[in-house]
């Protein structure tokens, strides 16, 4: 039986006191809610915090509420199976509700939280391994060792962003509000992602995600799509959500976000792409020039399920057939 | 055995889709399995694992972990001199590496704690200190001179086995076709990936007996193997097989681990259990053999079969492990389903830094049946012919004797493909289906149990005891192991049969070295058929004092009586019977205690050449498929909309339980084709986890219908063929056979992963070989071909003095 | 790090347990090795096969990724707590009837999660079930036995329950009566 290592666990009675908590304890603590990404990185020790602080019993971190006007606000600690499920998601965000559904199995949706799905670890398969495991490739830059085996002349980890709600909140342009000791603050969804397989977000190592701010959507459009080998269980090894704000001649989008997600370490949104078709007929020529524009910037490598070239031509397959999926979502004529 | 051949409607048990005998249990969470076993002062058992693939061992330094609270013992490999290994050729394993490691994974040294955390904490405590080698990962690398060696013992540099048989002059066979088919194939390793991980239990008692509970499919042959290591007479060994969580042949070789548990209870008087995690059920594996072939078929413009060479290079590991019988098997069914007048066969394995590979579902026959499935699709659209009437036209005969010198029983496989054709309205469909969407269609053949033991002997394969008693209930002792096909309920069944009483009735004792006869373990498809035989024997001989005092007590002639629903009553009168309680409690009295016994042994095989001991079986099965998929030419992905299979299974002791066998086998044949592999990196396992070892789930399983060709074969109980193995088998050949019809791309390995598919469309696009598959067959040194001439050429099942190749010079 | 145990209060199957373990025992190591109710299997211990689910308030959830610190309060059913006496829950007849166990290894964790769907859903559709079940590894049966059980459970369940006694389906006097007609 794989088992945990040996933490403390604490049970603070509001964000607040966990931030606290977090800043006191400084790297040797982390957060929990669903714990469907931390347990499993704990007992194969690429995680190995001291302290664990509990946040699936906070109220706080359940929020759901908005309008359509304003938009909705949606706690962190929502279950992936209550966003799946929520009628409010299914009828105006149904990327979001796409893409809860897509994420690992059912038991593991009724565990995991949006915030955690959020905030999940990059993957890799030289650093998804358990710690004997690594160890015989003298483990890698991720954790304990001075080697990214992805491209061993890197100086950088490439461990890939392996979030499916990511892309959609990208492509929403949602908030994301964090807390921390020092007090709240809100940043856009693509800014809580970089480029790097180890500092992967941006936030500081004492704030947490607590609330997801999605702006209000008047017959706008959005589509999400997974590529993964099996239909259930497997993470993303690409995904891509798309939206859409129509024009008044309903013949064009006047704005549209292709986001990428699964590729590299960070979620992104593909603004040439984007930008191709504002304002444009969404001609297969179109949709076309936009799919190479998203394969240009995209560059997967090898390490993750599936052939990484093959990976990289999927880029065009999938952002066309999400596109394709807009255009039909939407009315434009 | 007239009961094989018994007419349908004269059962009363057999045949009907009656409930498991252990399925209350099973679906409650109350079978015992070996992990839920907690003994009184248990020791918990964590083994320290090699972590390079390749290396001499130069210092194991155990005092740190030696002084961790909570360690009560360490075991190194030195302790356990004695080698094991399933096949008396191989016996080249150590419980533990002594001085070398071959591969990643490999036991090293094991701790016993009073806690498993404990124990965890202190292999990681446990300084080995390795002097690298270069790691050997591939066919080409064993079999290039220049690379180290992995074994002391074999055939050739790095390579363990070689095979080198002919029947008939093949040369000259070919050499008269009208079409001359030459193809590679590759059909990658798999894993059973069981969902119960290894497990043991040893307990040495105070009176220096042990008993040893595992998941294991072969509790005899690990009894061997304990006494042999541990210098133990065998007769102070109890193995206890508990119901095994999946075994699908991964269970079915001794295992270090059970060694290991059982020293450090001696060692330390404690029970001691070891539960593998699941990346080490990655490393014990003995899965499917990563097998290289070349295949040259000869055709007459007729579509009739003139000759068949086949050769196979299996990458089997860094151990024997099955790998002598693994390799004949290669080649031994190729003869099996159609009538190859003529076949040479050489096979090869080599030795490799990997986990040792052995018998999964199908040991050694899936790769070679993909090869000659496909190569036959290929045949019939050369030829212009529907593949099923190619088939059709080529059937083995029942009754008949193969080229190899296999006895073939009955065989139904013109019924299986006209039911999947017939099903699947396959000729409205082949070639006629949109671009995208096609079918394709492949047949099989497989062992109903191994004609030969692993270690020579003439004793039975399988025992049965019977005990009746006052009471009215019955028990049946079998040494078989269910491993989930329902072995436990197929005696049960077969006893209530003979007897004429509720099988729920009935208590069944298996798997118990003590307390049970010997049967050799759930391998090779064998155990309907062998325990059952056995079951019937004793069974009958029981039945046979029951009639006797049944005879007495109704006054009517003992052929007039008949046993069922708990009676033994007279035929022409039925009112006239004698309860079964009663009337063992009248045979009781009559001839004291009564305990019956049956046993099975296979009859002798015809073939006497050396390596006829791999193939015979005493029946064989057959089943065809068709497979229907859709082609997403702009990723490559697969989606199989739905399999027709049909197998003749002889007769299905219970229906329900054959169904579920072939749904199973078309399951895992899909996770063979579409995306299990075995993919090493760096020397190392790359994805030793249920997360990236992709197997299906339930999203990915498509619609199956199943279809039972009933003949009742003389040889199997009540006419019982094997159910559980090969219907594996066509459905990868079907597959890409069904890909090719869509597409037009041959896919000439496996898995059919979408990168190949996409690439070998873009070849199509290009004007190139629409073809994914190996390019090249390494040089082999097989050795010259013995020449045993087929049973039509008047051969007497040896090997001619003559060498081959100058019988070929000669053109004969 | 030495770990202090904690006392932790359980609801399992409608009882109540108080133990004292290591606050990182996850669920499954409790109900197993503490509580001794080892129907819970485990597979993988990483959230990947889905073999050790059980149910927190009715939920499916995978014991080895769930701590009983944070389960203080919740109403825990196991494999163990389906029957009701020696009346099988219908999944567990229909699972039975239909072969649908054959090492009966995943079978637990399967019953757990079509608990929940059936409890959620009455009457799902295949295309829902095998949604539902996409968590649950098995290797034995091609998951199409245990489909057709939890639809002919379904069935059971809509029509009241009055199916749900054990039936057994070999029945000694139909046979005799076979016999006899040969005779």
């Amino acid at each position: 039986m794989l088992r945990l290592p040996a933490f403390q666990y604490k049970k603070p009675r509001s964000m607040r006191e966990a931030a606290r908590i977090l800043a006191q304890e400084g790297p040797d603590a982390m957060v929990v809610a669903g714990g469907t990404d931390l347990w499993p990185k704990m007992k194969r020790r690429q995680m190995e915090p001291k302290t664990v602080i509990g946040l699936r019993h906070l109220s706080e971190l359940r929020r759901f509420d908005g309008n359509s006007a304003k938009g909705w606000v949606l706690g962190a600690g929502l279950t992936l199976h209550e966003l799946e499920n929520h009628p409010v998601l299914a009828s105006n965000y149904p990327a979001v509700a796409e893409a809860a559904r897509s994420i690992s199995s059912p038991p593991l949706k009724t565990m995991g939280t949006l915030g955690g799905n959020l905030c999940v670890d990059t993957r890799c398969n030289y650093y998804d391994q358990t710690y004997e495991w690594r160890k015989s490739i003298s483990f890698c830059l991720k954790k304990e060792g001075d080697t990214c085996w992805v491209a061993p002349g890197s100086p950088r980890c490439w461990a890939a962003s392996s979030t499916d709600l990511a892309p959609v909140m990208l492509a929403l342009n949602a908030r994301f509000l964090l807390v921390s000791g020092e007090g709240d603050r809100m940043i856009s969804a693509s800014e809580l992602y970089q480029d790097d397989g180890i500092r992967y977000l941006t936030k500081a190592d004492d704030e947490i995600l607590k609330e997801v701010h999605l702006p209000a959507v008047n017959g706008d459009v959005m589509a999400f799509l997974k590529l993964r080998r099996r239909d259930s269980i497997d993470f993303p090894i690409l995904n891509v959500a798309v939206w859409g704000r129509c024009a008044c001649d309903r013949k064009t989008f006047e704005d549209l976000r292709i986001a990428i997600g699964a590729i590299t370490s960070r979620p992104f949104v593909a603004e040439d792409a984007s930008r191709l078709l504002v304002g444009k007929a969404m001609t297969p020529e179109t949709i076309e020039q936009a799919c190479e524009a998203a394969w240009k910037i995209s560059r997967p490598l090898d390490n993750t399920d599936l052939d990484f070239s093959w990976r990289h031509k999927m880029v065009r397959v999938w952002v066309r057939r999400a596109l394709e999926l807009l255009v039909q979502r939407s009315a434009l004529s | 055995m007239s009961r094989n051949t018994q007419n349908k409607e004269s059962l009363n048990v057999v045949g009907k889709p009656l409930r498991k005998v252990d399925s209350r249990a099973k679906c409650t969470g109350q079978t015992i399995f070996v992990d839920d076993l907690f003994l009184p002062g248990m020791l918990f058992a964590k083994i320290l694992r090699s972590t390079r693939p390749h290396a001499l061992i130069r210092k194991i330094d155990t005092s740190r972990a030696e002084a961790l609270s909570g360690v009560r013992a360490i075991l190194l490999g030195h302790e356990l001199p004695i080698t094991f290994g399933i096949l008396p050729v191989s016996q080249d394993e150590h419980t533990l590496a002594i001085e070398k490691v071959r591969y990643v994974g490999e036991p090293v040294a094991v701790v016993a704690a009073d806690e498993e955390a404990i124990a965890e904490e202190a292999i990681r405590l446990i300084e080995v200190e390795l002097e690298e080698l270069p790691p050997v990962m591939s066919i080409r690398e064993a079999l290039d001179p220049s690379t180290p060696e992995i074994q002391a013992y074999g055939d050739g540099h790095n390579i363990h086995k070689l095979v080198s048989l002919e029947f008939g002059n093949v040369e000259e066979a070919l050499s008269r076709s009208d079409v001359l088919l030459e193809d590679l194939f590759f059909y990658q390793g798999n894993t059973h990936l069981p969902m119960e991980q290894h497990c043991a239990v040893a307990l040495w008692d105070p009176d220096d007996r042990l008993t040893l509970w595992s998941s294991t499919q072969t509790p005899h042959y690990v009894h061997r193997a304990l006494a042999r290591v541990l210098e133990v007479p065998a007769a102070r060994i109890r193995v206890i097989a508990c119901p095994n969580g999946g075994g699908f042949g991964g269970k079915s070789d001794p295992f270090s681990h059970e060694i290991a548990v059982a020293k450090l209870s001696m060692k330390t008087g404690k029970p001691v259990k070891y539960t593998a995690t699941r990346e080490e059920v990655f490393y014990c594996h003995r899965g499917r053999h990563p097998v290289l072939m070349k295949s040259r078929l000869g055709m007459k413009k007729n579509g009739t079969i003139t000759g068949l060479e086949f050769q196979t290079v299996l990458d089997g590991g860094a151990y024997g492990s099955y790998g002598v019988a693994s390799t004949f098997y290669t080649g031994a069914l190729q003869t099996t389903t159609y009538q190859i007048p003529r076949y040479r066969f050489q096979g090869a394995r080599v030795f490799t830094n990997k986990p040792p590979c052995g018998p999964k579902r199908g040991h050694g026959t899936p790769q070679p049946r993909f090869g000659l499935e496909v190569q036959l699709d290929k045949a019939a659209e050369k030829l212009g012919m529907d593949p099923a009437e190619l088939r059709l036209k080529n059937l083995v005969q029942p009754n008949s004797l193969t080229a190899n010198w296999l006895q073939i029983r009955t065989c139904s496989l013109d019924q299986c493909i006209e039911k999947v054709v017939e099903a699947s309205s396959w000729k409205q469909k082949f070639r006629r289906l949109p671009f995208g969407r096609g079918v394709g269609l492949a047949c099989s053949c497989y062992l109903t149990g191994a004609g030969l033991p692993i270690y020579w002997n003439s004793m039975p394969h399988s025992g049965v005891q019977l005990k009746l008693d006052r009471s009215g209930g019955v028990t049946v002792f079998c040494g078989s192991t269910d491993i989930g096909q329902g072995s436990d309920s197929v005696l049960a069944y077969i006893v209530a049969e003979v007897l004429g009483i509720d099988p729920f009735h009935i208590r069944v004792v298996t798997a118990d070295t003590d307390l049970t006869p010997v049967d050799l373990g759930s391998y090779s498809s064998r155990v309907t058929l062998m325990t059952g035989n056995a079951a019937i024997q004793a069974a009958e001989r029981a039945r046979e004092l029951l009639d006797e005092i049944a005879a007495q007590e109704l006054k009517v002639p003992k052929e007039r009586l008949a046993a069922a629903g708990g009676k033994i009553f007279d035929c022409e009168n039925p009112e006239k019977f004698v309860p079964f309680e009663k009337a063992v409690q009248l045979a009781e009295s009559k001839f004291g205690t009564i305990g019956t016994v049956g046993s099975y042994k296979p009859a002798e095989s015809p073939g006497k050449y050396k390596g006829a001991g791999v193939g015979p079986s005493p029946t064989y099965s057959y089943s065809a498929a068709v497979v229907q998929v859709q082609v997403y030419t702009d990723t490559g992905f697969i989606n199989v909309e739905k399999i027709w299979i049909a197998h003749d299974v002889g007769r299905a002791l219970n229906p329900l339980l054959a169904i579920g066998q072939i749904e199973g086998s078309v399951y895992m044949a899909l996770g063979e084709a579409l995306m299990e592999e075995q993919e090493f990196r760096h020397g190392l396992h790359k994805i030793p986890s249920m997360l990236d070892y992709k197997s299906p789930t339930s999203a990915d399983m498509c619609e199956v219908e199943t279809f039972l060709v009933e003949e009742p074969d003389a040889e199997g109980p009540y006419g019982a063929k094997e159910c559980g193995q090969g219907p594996l088998l066509p459905v990868p050949p079907a597959l890409v056979n069904a890909i090719y019809d869509a597409v037009g791309i041959r896919i000439d390995e496996v898995p059919v992963t979408p990168e190949k598919v996409l690439k070998a469309l873009r070849w199509r696009a290009d004007g190139k070989a629409p073809r994914y598959g190996p390019q090249m067959f390494p040089q082999v040194p097989y050795p010259e071909a013995k020449m045993i001439l087929p049973p039509a050429e008047g051969g007497d099942g040896r090997v001619l003095a003559e060498p081959a190749s100058r019988l070929q010079m000669r053109g004969e | 790090m030495i770990q202090t145990t904690a006392l932790i209060h359980l609801r399992v199957n409608g009882r109540d347990y108080h133990v004292a373990v290591a606050p990182s025992k996850t669920l499954l190591e409790v109900l197993r090795e503490d509580l001794r109710l080892t129907g819970t299997k485990h597979g993988c211990e990483l959230g990947e096969c889905g073999t050790c689910a059980v149910l927190v308030d009715g939920k499916p959830v995978l014991s080895c990724l769930v701590l009983p610190v944070e389960l203080e309060g919740a109403e825990i059913t196991t494999v163990e707590g389906l029957a009701s006496g020696n009346s099988l829950h219908p999944l567990q007849e229909s699972l039975a009837d239909l072969g649908a166990a054959q090492c009966g290894y995943c079978t637990p964790g399967v019953l757990m999660v079509a608990k929940a769907l059936l409890d959620e859903n009455p009457q799902p559709t295949r295309e829902v079930i095998k949604e539902a079940l996409g968590g649950n590894l098995c290797r034995c049966t091609g998951y199409l036995k245990i489909f057709e059980a939890i639809e002919m459970a379904a069935r059971k369940m809509r029509a009241g329950g009055s199916e749900n006694k054990e039936k057994q389906l070999f029945d000694c006097s139909a046979h005799a009566s076979a016999w006899q007609s040969q005779g």
